[in-house]
Parts: structure tokens; sequence; C-alpha cells
């Protein structure tokens, strides 16, 4: 017998061991996220994924789907705490969506017009964080990193490099390489990496493509991140 | 071109077999060097331990005491706690960097020292405290600051300096159950043994003792739970990591108890049937090391440690010591394992927990430092005699750490069930406007509420019970709680990361004359999404003194409000010295009113 | 016989902007034939109305990048009932906040005296020019601001939608692919 749990007052199954998230996506219900991987064990960083389980607030992604449980997720609370967690990542980085070359591929933009965030809120903390150009094939630009680690897993766990790595805390957190000199072009990081091309932001950026495909007609000007992600979903399944 | 580390290196490397786990024991002594962590000796460490070396930078940029830049032969932290502050500790800071001309937080031109400041050392009762390279001062004057002035500019090495410095009292100024115990090392151990395993955790149950550590879960179900968990190896640590601000009783009993806390890890490894143990010891308590492994060293030689316990056959316990090194949030258990693995100390997903998969993936008990010393009065005296003291849902004493505005701050241990009240009276405080109780994530009760007690059921706490009396600004308080919050936290997740830094931003701007009405809802609404979003419950208590001090002593915010509508954070005219000066104007249109109310 | 609701009063400005969120506005074509019969204008670049009085809505266009900013900032805040950020520099500083990794000297050095071409150059003092500020500040980092238009610039139909929305008592929203940062 299948068990369920209710998303909102719709019953969603899910298998042993599978996480709220996952079981929701499943059923073509979208919760969205930014750390979260299909490939990767869940991180539970980035919270997008919050939602209300049995009363409590939790990471959709890290916490296992129970039978029985009533969940929260597309409601104007839950919506406002994701709009505020979009405002927190948008002003301790430096966000300039005009000059990025990642605007309208970024999962961080597309979920600011998911949750419809028009203002960041709060002051910009305009951090410093140079960018490394040394690389012959990708440029890292820290000042979107939102710290989700996926190119740090995939480096690790998938590419068997370790390129990435965070260091530092609290607010101060940031990426490093794998070299003494700092420097992505001293580490053995490769284009073909799948680390090369997980970044939901716009960090890991390949050099040439730039503006190939013209501001507003790319991803997130097609279709919603809502759509895209469950239109992959069911292509994946 | 693959250099051999040089020598010093590598007899660290050696003492620590190689081994990733050891990495911040490897990291700690490896700055002990040269006072800081050059980049090529982490290149040299990932290297030996057959480590990423961005993962061994991202372990040296995680812990507060750890320096990947120079930092200066003598390195000096004064302790920032707010019992710190009430008691001068910025004014003898300031001293200090005017004698030996520096500014905080950097390094003097010739690299001799560096002064900044630190989280609570647990040196309240007899501050205000600093650490130099590490060690412990306590009970700073103004003629003592002038004396380490001198010290540091004639370049005397630490262990010539005069030794009452180093001096630390217990200050234990009441005691009950626990502090009045004499118990020959071993008796307890030995009463254990003798119920057998079933036996002992049979009276673990009766006992009905919670964690001290302010969490309050029940102990046996914790240890029956890593005992029937799968796996051969299982392990029980010591949490030690007393960083709570406010808190030192863990101080006083691995200062004068040491065999009891270490007992009571044999006690759990007896229950659980565990053989590898560790004290997860704070960095600032460092200077106990040599005396803990003494009595480590004293134990093992009564058998009281090492293979087959007592004689026990098959009952093989021992215990290392592992050092933090300045990172709060590894008082967490999850993120104090990672820590004791050699990791950054970020704390983990739950589920799974420790007690099924904890250190290495083995069943692991994390038990508090007071946890552990008391069961070896259930061991002595059996589970029921521990349950009929305290209350009904709290049996047993707790220690408490008091400090602030009193006659007698130290440690008094009590029943559970003493009233707030009885505490404030017994160690002699008068004027009492508010008591933190359990540090800076605890509780602030005002005095409409001393009437309440110290249990699980009503107010919990770790030990910490801080005093205010009406003299003190409690907005002050809470504003400094928030800055430890900020700094403490590991950045894991977003709402913690940015959270706590965007309510100290808002702390700071009433603190600066910026503030406005509008901010107090900001600050609500922050609240509230650091409690229900965060990772851990460091991120989901950063707002607690806020939302109490906003609660019981509102006036003390509003009073620092500048508009009851808007005002910016910052200083507008400030922001056009620079430009004045570039361009040696000061005519009137060179100038900003602050606010705008100001403006004609 | 009810009459005909008072016309509302809007005043728009451009500050550290590129008056792109301006042109943009125009790009509201034919429908500024509607708009004229809905409100009408206060200080704005449209009318040539140089301080701004009372009015029902000021829309401003740019951050906060000199002393000048800060006095039209204040005075739109004292005027207007409902203030909007319109465009991405309003929002978050936009292109002329990227000056704020650089000392504000060496930007001035660098523009005034070292840049190639330039022989004894200096910094002008001239009392008549507002001096520049460290940083440079979101709108609403200075002033409340009531509500938020993104974009750079925002397009034509999101500010049409935005506005009608506002002058008809509406919460403004923007959702369906009218809401963009770029």
């Amino acid at each position: 017998m299948t068990r369920q749990f209710l998303l909102d007052g719709q019953p969603v199954p899910f298998e042993d061991g599978q996480s709220i998230l996952e079981a929701a996506r499943q059923a073509g219900h979208y919760i969205p996220s930014l750390c979260w991987h299909k490939d990767f064990p869940a991180h539970g960083s980035c919270k997008l994924c919050i939602v209300k389980a049995a009363g409590r607030h939790v990471s959709a992604c890290a916490t296992p789907a129970r039978e029985g449980w009533e969940v929260e997720s597309n409601t104007p609370e839950m919506n406002g705490e994701r709009r505020g967690l979009l405002q927190m990542l948008f002003v301790e980085g430096n966000h300039f969506c005009p000059s990025c070359e990642k605007s309208g591929n970024c999962e961080l933009q597309a979920l600011g017009y998911e949750y419809e965030m028009l203002s960041p809120r709060f002051r910009h903390f305009y951090p410093e964080r140079p960018v490394d150009a040394s690389h012959p094939d990708v440029l890292l630009d820290f000042n979107r990193c939102i710290f989700c680690e996926l190119c740090v897993r995939a480096s690790r766990d998938v590419d068997g490099k370790a390129v990435f790595a965070l260091t530092g805390r609290g607010i101060d957190k940031h990426l490093v390489v794998n070299a003494e000199s700092g420097r992505l072009a001293d580490t053995d990081f490769s284009k073909d990496d799948l680390a090369a091309h997980i970044c939901p932001v716009g960090v890991i950026l390949h050099k040439g493509p730039g503006f190939a495909v013209p501001i507003g007609e790319r991803d997130y000007d097609r279709e919603s991140i809502r759509q895209k992600k469950l239109r992959d979903e069911e292509a994946s399944s | 071109m693959h250099t051999q580390p040089p020598a010093a290196l590598d007899s660290i490397l050696h003492q620590h077999g190689h081994q990733p786990t050891e990495l911040l024991q490897i990291l700690i002594d490896a700055q002990a060097l040269e006072g800081w962590l050059p980049a090529p000796t982490l290149t040299d460490i990932a290297r030996a331990l057959q480590l990423p070396r961005a993962r061994v930078e991202g372990v040296a940029g995680f812990y507060s005491f750890l320096h990947t830049r120079p930092a200066g032969r003598y390195r000096v932290l004064f302790s920032d706690n707010i019992t710190d502050r009430m008691l001068g500790n910025a004014e003898l800071m300031d001293a200090l960097c005017r004698k030996l001309w520096i500014e905080p937080g950097k390094l003097s031109e010739d690299g001799l020292v560096s002064i900044a400041t630190t989280s609570c050392t647990g040196l309240c009762d007899q501050g205000p405290a600093m650490l130099v390279n590490g060690r412990a001062i306590s009970q700073l004057t103004h003629r003592r600051i002038n004396e380490i002035a001198e010290l540091i500019r004639q370049q005397r090495p630490l262990d010539a300096w005069p030794t009452e410095y180093f001096h630390i009292d217990d200050n234990i100024r009441r005691r009950d159950t626990l502090l009045s115990l004499t118990m020959k090392p071993g008796e307890a151990l030995a009463a254990a043994i003798a119920r057998g395993r079933d036996g002992w955790l049979a009276e673990m149950q009766a006992s009905n003792l919670r964690g001290r550590g302010g969490a309050g879960f029940a102990t046996a179900v914790k240890w029956a739970s890593a005992r029937n968990a799968a796996g051969d190896t299982k392990v029980i640590v010591c949490n030690a990591d007393e960083g709570e601000p406010g808190t030192f009783k863990d101080r006083v009993l691995l200062n004068s108890f040491a065999d009891l806390v270490f007992e009571g890890m044999t006690l759990a490894a007896w229950a659980v049937g565990a053989s590898e143990g560790f004290l997860y010891l704070r960095g600032e308590y460092q200077y106990l090391r040599p005396q803990l492994e003494a009595v480590l060293a004293r134990r093992r030689a009564a058998q009281l440690l090492g293979a087959d316990v007592l004689g026990q056959t098959g009952f093989d316990f021992d215990i290392r010591i592992h050092l933090g090194a300045g990172a709060y949030v590894c008082g967490e258990e999850s993120a104090l394992i990672e820590s004791l693995e050699g990791k950054r100390g970020t704390p983990r997903i739950r589920p799974p927990f420790p007690v099924t998969h904890g250190y290495l993936g083995r069943p692991t008990v994390v038990n508090n430092v007071e946890t552990l010393a008391k069961t070896c009065l259930i061991a002595l005296h059996g589970g029921e005699a521990f349950a009929a003291t305290g209350t009904a849902q709290s049996a047993g004493t707790k220690l408490l750490s008091i400090s602030g505005d009193c006659a007698a701050p130290g440690i008094y241990e009590y029943p559970f069930g003493v009233s707030i009240a009885r505490v404030l009276e017994d160690c002699g405080a008068s004027d009492t406007q508010a008591v933190q109780v359990g540090g800076a994530s605890g509780m602030c009760l005002a005095a409409y509420e001393f009437q309440r007690r110290i249990a699980y059921e009503d107010v919990p706490t770790a030990g910490a019970f801080m005093i205010f009396d009406g003299t003190r600004d409690l907005f002050e308080v809470a504003r400094s709680f928030v800055h430890f919050f900020a700094h403490e936290s590991c950045g894991f997740c977003t709402p913690c990361r940015v959270g706590t830094a965007l309510l100290k931003g808002f702390m700071d701007k009433l603190a600066d004359g910026h503030g406005a009405q509008a901010d107090l809802a900001d600050i609500d609404w922050l609240d509230r999404l650091l409690k229900n979003a965060s990772h851990c419950g460091l991120g989901s208590a950063a707002p607690n003194p806020v939302i109490d001090t906003l609660q019981k002593f509102r006036p003390a915010y509003e009073r620092r409000l500048v508009s009851l509508d808007f005002e910016p954070a910052f200083d507008l005219d400030a922001a056009l010295a620079e430009a004045r000066q570039l361009t040696t104007r000061d005519d009137p249109g060179a100038h900003l009113q602050t606010h705008e109310e100001d403006t004609p | 016989m009810s009459t005909p609701p008072r016309k509302l009063r809007i005043a728009t400005t451009s500050l550290a902007g590129c008056f792109g969120c301006h042109m943009s506005f125009l790009d509201i074509d034919e429908h500024l034939f509607e708009l004229v019969e809905l409100v009408e204008f206060d200080r704005s670049p449209l009318t040539d109305i140089k301080e701004v009085g009372p009015c029902d809505i000021g829309l401003i266009e740019g951050g906060v990048c000199n002393a000048e900013n800060v006095h039209v900032l204040r005075a739109f805040r004292r005027n207007c009932k409902t203030l909007i950020a319109l465009g991405a520099c309003a929002v978050n500083g936009g292109l002329p906040a990227q000056r704020n990794h650089l000392p504000l000297s060496e930007c001035l050095r660098e523009v005034y005296q070292f840049r190639p071409g330039i022989a004894n150059g200096q910094i002008p003092n001239d009392p008549e020019l507002p001096l520049p500020l460290d940083k440079v500040r979101p709108i609403h980092e200075v002033v409340r601001v009531d509500y938020f238009l993104p974009g750079c610039p925002p397009s034509g139909p999101a500010i049409w939608k935005f506005l009608t929305d506002l002058i008809a008592g509406r919460t403004p929203r923007l959702s369906g692919g009218l809401l963009h940062y770029d």
C-alpha cells in the first residue's frame, strides 16, 4: 500500500526514505530550492524549501516524508518567508542582474520572480569579492555565490578533484579553490567537469558564450522556474 | 617539487599519525610554531594527510583561534561577554592598545603583538579576562594591564610572566550533593559493574537524569539508543565546549572534579558498550589540559581506563582529549562531532542522530560535563535516591554559574526547583533589574518573574545566571548577545548567516543614534524568520535576547529612536567627508543634515 | 451625480540614473493618452517644473550618489504620498554602485587627475557642484520607500501595469513575465 501525506491539502504518495521535496516534485508539486540537486544528498542550507510539517518549520529536502502529515508549502506565510530568504541572499552578495551573463538563466533571479520579490528590503552588504579570471576557459565571479556548495560537492564527489571548498565563517564565509595561489588556473579544474556546469547562479561562467543567447530569450524569460523544474522532473522520470 | 615539510611540522604530523580526523589538532599544534598558519604550512599539511588543500584551508578559516594571517608573537584576546563589559574591559583594552601603540584587530608594525576581542572565555566570576597566546588571565586591572604592556614590550616569554596572572579560582559558593561528594576514583564504576550493564542502565532509567547542557534530553534514553544501535565501535563524547556566554561550571568541574567527569564517561561506556571516548575541550580551557592528561594517566595506571577496565574482560575503554579552537557552534552535538572528525564545525542534518550515526558514522553519545559527573551519584547511591531530589520533572541538582551584579559571583549548586529570588538573595544581589538565565540563548527574566523556578518545566538552563542591576541598560545587554551570535554563526544556512548579520546591523543602527520605529518592525520580522527557518539551535536561539528585552524592556529600545518613521542607518554628512577632504570644501553646500527634520 | 475623480498628481525624477527608466516610461506609447486623462504631472523631465510640490505619486529613477540627490529625494518624500523606486539603480544602486568597491578618492583622481591626456588636472571644487557621497545608495537606504519596480529598465508594459494598479487603488503586483531584474 502506498503511503501518503497531504501537501497544501493535496494527497502526495511517497516511498520509504523519500524526502517531502522529492515526493512532492515527483507528484508534480513544486517546492522551491537552490541547494538541492536530485543527484546529491540533501544539503539543507539555502532553506528555500522550508515548509510547515505537522506545525513545525522544516527543510522539505532534508525531512523524510511521513504518513498522514499535513504539510503547508504554497501559502502566504511560507512564501513570505521564502521571499525574505531571497532578499537576504540578494543583499549579502553583489547581485547586479543587468550586468550578469547568467541573467535569465539564474535560479536565484528566477525564484525572485516566482515569489514576486520586488525590493531588497534590507541594506546591501556590498562585500569585497574579487573575481578570478585566471583560468583559460572559466571565470569565477564570487560576487554572486550563495554557498549552495553544489560545485564543492560535484567536484569532490563526482569529478574526484575537490577543486572547491568553503572557508571563513558566518557572514565572512567564502568559496576558495584548491591551490596555494588561490587561482583557479593552478588547480586541475576543467571546463568539462560537472562542477563547471552545476552553479545555479552566476559564479562559474564559461568564457566565450557571453550573451550569445540574448537577454529576453533565456530559460526564465520563457517560462517560470516552477514550470521548468516540474518539466525537468517529468522528463527525467 | 614536493618538498618535505619542515622538521617541526613533520614531527607534529607524526604525533597525530597522519590522520585526517586529527586535522584540527594538527592545525592547532602547527600554529604554535609561528603563531599563525602560513599558506605553505597548509599546503604541507594537506599533502601529508592526502587531503585537498582547499579542505585544509576551509577548516583553518573556520575557527577563531586559527590565524591564516600573521597575528603577532603576542596574541591578546579580551573576553567580551557582557559581564566583562560591565567590569570595564573596553577601557582596559583601550589602555593596552594605547600603551602598545596599536589599533584593535590589527597587527603591530613590528609584528610583535595584536589585540582583539573574543567571545566569553568562561571567567565571568573573575573578569575582566583575557587570553594571551591561548592562556587565560583573569581579574584584569589597570595595574595588571600596565605590567602586561611592559612584559610584551620587553618580549618576555609567557612562561616568565608572574604565575599569579594565570591563577584561576573555582569560587564554589554553595555545595550540594555533587560538589560535596568525596569519592575514591573507581568507586562508582565498581558499583555499576557490580550491577551488570542491564542493572546499571536500569538505575540510570530510574534516576530520571536529564541532560545538563540545557536541552534536557533523558540521559538513559540516549544511552539505551546508542547501546541498541548497530555498530561494533561505539563512542562516548564529553561535551566540554562550554561556550554559552556566562557559563563556567564545566571549567570548575574539570579543574577540581575531573575524576567524576572521566568516571562518568566510563560509566556511560559501560552502559553503552563503548570503547572510544573523547573529551572535547574548548580552546579557551586549554590551560586545563596538562592536569586533565595527568588524571587520565593516573586512571590508566589504576586500570580505570584501558583494556579490561577494573578487570572486566572485554570492557576496553579509553579517553582522548580533543581541543576546540574558538567556535561556539561546536557545542551543538553534531557540529562537535564534525569538529572531532577534523572538519568545519557545521551542524549536520538530523535525522540520523548521533546515537545511531555519530563520530565516523559510529553510534555516539554526546553528554554534557555536568551530566556525566552526576552519573557517579547515581552509581553510588542508586537511581531512586537521585530521582527523589529536585522536582518531579527535574531530578537532582543544578550547578549555576553566577556572574554580574552581585556580591559573591561563582558556582552555586542547588536542587532543581530553587526560585530565582532565592538565588539572588544567596549571592548578594540587590536592586536587580533582570537576570539572563541560560546564557545568550536563554531567557531574560524581569523582576516580576523572580518567583519562577530553575527547572526544565519552568526556567531551563545550562547553568548561566547573569545578573543586571538597576544601573544596567538591557538594550546593550541584548546588543552584546546579538553581536555574539553574528560572530559565532557558522554561516551554513541562509537565515542565520545573513539574519544574524542583519540583526546586528539594526541593533547597531539604534545604538548609533539612527533608530526609527520602522526598525523595530524589521527586527520583529527578522526575529521570527531566524526562529522559524534556521538549521540549528544557534540560529533559532539568536533572536531570544532581543525578543525578551523588546517585550520586557521596550523603553530601552524606544528611547533610542530618533524618528517615529524612518531614518537612514548611516550618517549622511559623514558620507560627504571624503569628498570634502578631496575638494578642500567646507561651505554649507558641502554638508548634509543627518536628520531630515533639521532641513530648513 | 458624482463629480469625476480628481486627477492624481505625479512627479518623476532621475537621480544617479541614465534616464533609461524615463525612456521606458515613454514606451507605454498610446497608453500615454489614457494616462493624461487620469493624472497630471508635477516636477518631471516631461514638464520642466523645477521643484516638486504636493503629489500623490513620486517616481524615482536612479540611486543616491551625491548631496543634491539627497535633497531632491527628501523633497520628493516630503511631497509624495506614495514614493516608488523605479528601476534597478533606485532599487539596489545598480551600475553606479559598482564604484562602491573603490575608494572615492581613487575614482575622482582617476577621472580628473590621472586619466591619459589630462595635464595638471584637479578635482573640481566649485561650490555649485554637489559633492559625491562615499558610496552610492539605493533610495530605500535614505528615505522610506513605498513600492519598488525593478528592471533595467522596467518595461513599458510593467510600468503601465504598476501605474494602472496604483491609480485604480489596487496594490501593485508584477508577475507573469512583467517582473525582470535585467
